[in-house]
């Protein structure tokens, strides 16, 4: 998987979205980074600090505040040969460039028959659990997974961010780069009443120097079981884990990292292997891509399950303020969702 | 691999080069904004309110003041109000800027999880509310609390909100400072930015249908009108002339870009107006006499059937964006104090002192009075219950107003979130 992947050092999730883009822009002159707040300043969450000074204004620069004139210039910059990697500050504030993204973006290639590709990366920020209400909190991934064209990407640990972003920058077709910022800072197990941990001493923290990459489509099996397979992806990774620690249940967790292409082959052969199925994410339920997790594990798996296929999910509701913590899926739902599993015969 | 890119060495033809913008100052940069024309006082021509547009263009990229460092009122503009009208809207003014200093506070106290002070652009939003009627619709941005407070909502109600508490009309759903308020006519913000815009455009076209008097009024930060909601917005008001007042709050920064990346070294915001073929002003965001002269002109003509009127206030945002940003990296420190045109504060209530109406006493003792409403406000808010400490609303309101009926899923979710609460906590351990 590795290029010249060297000796590693502890980052937080940011710091090692920054090496990545760094990394690229040294390597690949067409690498251009773009976005509202992200130049001088280095970004609402510091994800593009010191990048602009290294690199020049060229490279790396501050937009208008207008998404759709974010990802429609991206696929402009892409026409002409050039990588771009747009930055949406919100995932909630993507609405305004879907035209751009579906219509555009991710049918460039098929409409030209490869003669025009969108090779762009757009970083966003998505997911709750910092109080951020429903413009700073939701997580609309499945809009895109339904996209025909358009690549989805979501990593759950800074060694991941790193690999997974410099491979997407590195791909030729457009990818929504979903960053979980709860877990910006930190990883986060669900217990929102408990001191923040931070990423230091955590072993999936540990970065390696250099450029590397995480191919896309290739999912990371967090931990080996029997039990149960549990299929998570980004803050609900560390929850789910949380979780299976304090049952002391012997599930095997993957983390998808890829929604779109989808490791089709570590789903299956996981369930395959454990009969049981628990797809968690934090996104609204009906018509998440715990949908189309669970018709996969159906149509693929049914002779292998000894379980109905279980989803945990958020709420079917706006993202709320003040009872974030009963929306979102924390370990008593996800827990509890394990327990029915093994349960059942 | 980029296209073969065309060399420039013999080829008659210079080498491009992409322009980004770059403010005047930085962290550290002495502070001098000498480049800025400010007209004087009074100087600016005041056009009827059933003027052709056109007649208008010349304003946009002109300033309209009222107010002149003498600290009286001057020309055309000068809206004539009573002593006590101005005495009121220095108190709203004032009232506004209390109200955010604590408000501020509380969040550092932990107390809420996010507040945004418009501290320096006070007139923008209280002196263009007076200016309309009670039953003029406001679409506001996140930063027009000035337009509640000038509506006299109820300050508990706004601390509620604030803290997302039980008493929260909004159920503490929305981030603090998104307020709703029809009860006075101000449009529920959304956070999402400019989508106010075409919705007030289509607001007035619905009163033009009905045949009605009332209008709308919009806001939006000069930022944000890089959005494609303002352009939306202001080709269907051009297109039906409808009766609508758009408001754009220049106050130079959002967030850490400054006014430049919304395309201000090219030309006014009001500028806009001239390729629209509407009536545009720019005028003097600090000079609350301006301000309200321009927006009651332009309520004027759109109520005369005279159509849109695109303003910009020209103002400085003194703060930093919200309670989640630090602008001494971004910014020279001393550009608040450095701002040319003052503080709407200070200006309105030395024009009081000016045509003696007014005195340092009653202005000390009058923030006295304001800084106890507000601890008055935020006490009871406080009984409410403040962000995350168990006083908010049963978590049945969560699934509430999705729909106007709930449908089976949501009854569901409903019953999974009150068992998850039972398990969280049960009855045994609540207080």
């Amino acid at each position: 998987m590795s290029t010249d992947e060297g000796a590693g050092r502890p980052m937080t999730m940011i710091e090692a979205i920054n090496d990545a883009l760094d990394i690229m822009l040294a390597r690949d002159p067409d690498v251009v980074v773009l976005g509202e707040d992200i130049g001088f300043f280095g970004g609402v969450f510091r994800a593009t600090a010191g990048l602009q000074a290294k690199h020049g204004k060229t490279r790396v620069f501050d937009t208008p505040i207008s998404e759709c004139g974010i990802i429609g210039v991206a696929v402009g910059m892409g026409a002409y040969g050039l990588r771009p990697v747009p930055e949406i500050q919100f995932a909630d504030y993507i609405y305004p460039g879907l035209d751009q993204l579906i219509s555009e973006a991710a049918r460039l290639r098929y409409r030209s028959a490869a003669e025009f590709i969108a090779p762009m990366t757009v970083r966003t920020p998505f997911g709750g659990g910092i109080f951020g209400g429903q413009t700073h909190s939701q997580s609309p991934e499945a809009l895109f997974t339904h996209v025909a064209g358009l690549k989805t990407v979501v990593p759950s640990t800074p060694h991941d961010a790193k690999g997974l972003l410099i491979a997407a920058i590195e791909d030729n077709d457009p990818v929504l780069f979903f960053e979980p910022k709860r877990l910006y800072n930190g990883p986060f197990d669900g217990y929102y009443d408990r001191p923040a941990k931070v990423w230091k001493g955590h072993a999936d923290a540990v970065v390696p120097d250099g450029h590397y990459t995480i191919p896309l489509g290739k999912a990371r099996t967090v931990r080996e079981g029997e039990a149960l397979t549990i299929l998570a992806y980004g803050t609900m990774v560390h929850v789910a884990s949380g979780v299976v620690e304090s049952l002391g249940v012997d599930a095997e967790i993957i983390d998808l990292r890829t929604l779109v292409p989808l490791d089709i082959e570590a789903i299956e052969q996981s369930v395959r292997k454990t009969g049981r199925c628990l797809i968690v994410h934090e996104a609204t339920r009906t018509s998440g891509f715990g949908a189309e997790l669970s018709a996969l594990v159906t149509e693929r798996c049914f002779y292998h399950l000894e379980a109905p296929v279980e989803r945990v999910t958020g709420f079917d509701t706006p993202y709320p303020h003040s009872l974030e913590w009963a929306y979102f899926p924390g370990p008593v739902r996800v827990g509890e969702a394990i327990e029915r599993l093994l349960a059942a015969d | 691999m980029t296209m073969e890119a065309v060399p420039p060495a013999g080829a008659n033809r210079p080498v491009l080069a992409l322009h980004v913008p770059e403010p005047r100052f930085r962290p550290g940069d002495p502070v001098d904004f000498g480049f800025l024309t400010i007209p004087p006082a009074g100087a600016q021509p005041r056009p009827d309110e059933t003027c052709a547009p056109a007649e208008t263009f010349p304003l946009c990229t002109d300033l309209v003041r009222v107010l002149g460092d003498d600290d009286q009122a001057h020309g055309p503009w000068d809206p004539r109000l009573s002593a006590d009208g101005m005495r009121t809207m220095l108190r709203l003014m004032a009232m506004v800027r209390v109200f955010d200093g604590r408000m501020y506070r509380l969040q550092r106290q932990g107390k809420t999880s996010f507040y945004l002070k418009c501290t320096g652009e006070e007139a923008t939003s209280v002196a263009a509310t007076m200016a309309l009627d009670a039953g003029d619709m406001i679409f506001p941005s996140y930063r027009q609390q000035g337009c509640l407070i000038a509506r006299d909502y109820p300050l508990l109600e706004m601390v509620n909100q604030i803290f997302s508490n039980r008493a929260d009309k909004l159920k503490g759903r929305q981030l603090p400072i998104l307020y709703s308020a029809r009860e006075v006519n101000f449009f529920t913000i959304s956070g999402n930015l400019a989508t106010q815009l075409p919705q007030a455009t289509g607001f007035a076209m619905a009163s033009a249908i009905k045949g009605d008097s009332r209008i709308a009024s919009a806001w939006v930060g000069e930022g944000s009108t890089a959005e494609g909601d303002f352009h939306n917005a202001l080709t269907f008001a051009a297109v039906y002339n409808a009766p609508v007042v758009f408001a754009v709050v220049n106050n130079q920064w959002a967030i850490s870009s400054f006014s430049g990346f919304a395309g201000a070294e090219r030309t006014s915001f009001a500028a806009r107006a001239i390729g629209y073929g509407i009536a545009g002003l720019k005028v003097d965001g600090n000079d609350a006499l301006a301000v309200y002269a321009a927006h009651a002109w332009a309520a004027d003509r759109a109520r005369l059937n005279h159509g849109p009127t695109l303003i910009e206030y020209f103002t400085y945002r003194v703060e930093g964006h919200s309670t989640s940003d630090d602008p001494s990296v971004y910014r020279a420190a001393d550009e608040g104090t450095g701002w040319p045109l003052g503080d709407p504060i200070a200006r309105l209530s030395a024009h009081l002192i000016a045509i003696g109406e007014w005195s340092a006493e009653a202005h000390a003792a009058m923030l006295t009075e304001l800084d106890g409403e507000v601890r008055t406000a935020i006490r009871a808010a406080e009984a409410n219950g403040i962000l995350g400490h168990g006083l908010h609303q049963p978590d049945t309101t969560m699934f509430e107003d999705v729909y106007e009926t709930m449908p089976w899923h949501l009854r569901e979710q409903m019953a999974q979130a009150l068992h998850e609460r039972a398990v969280k906590y049960p009855p045994e351990v609540q207080p």
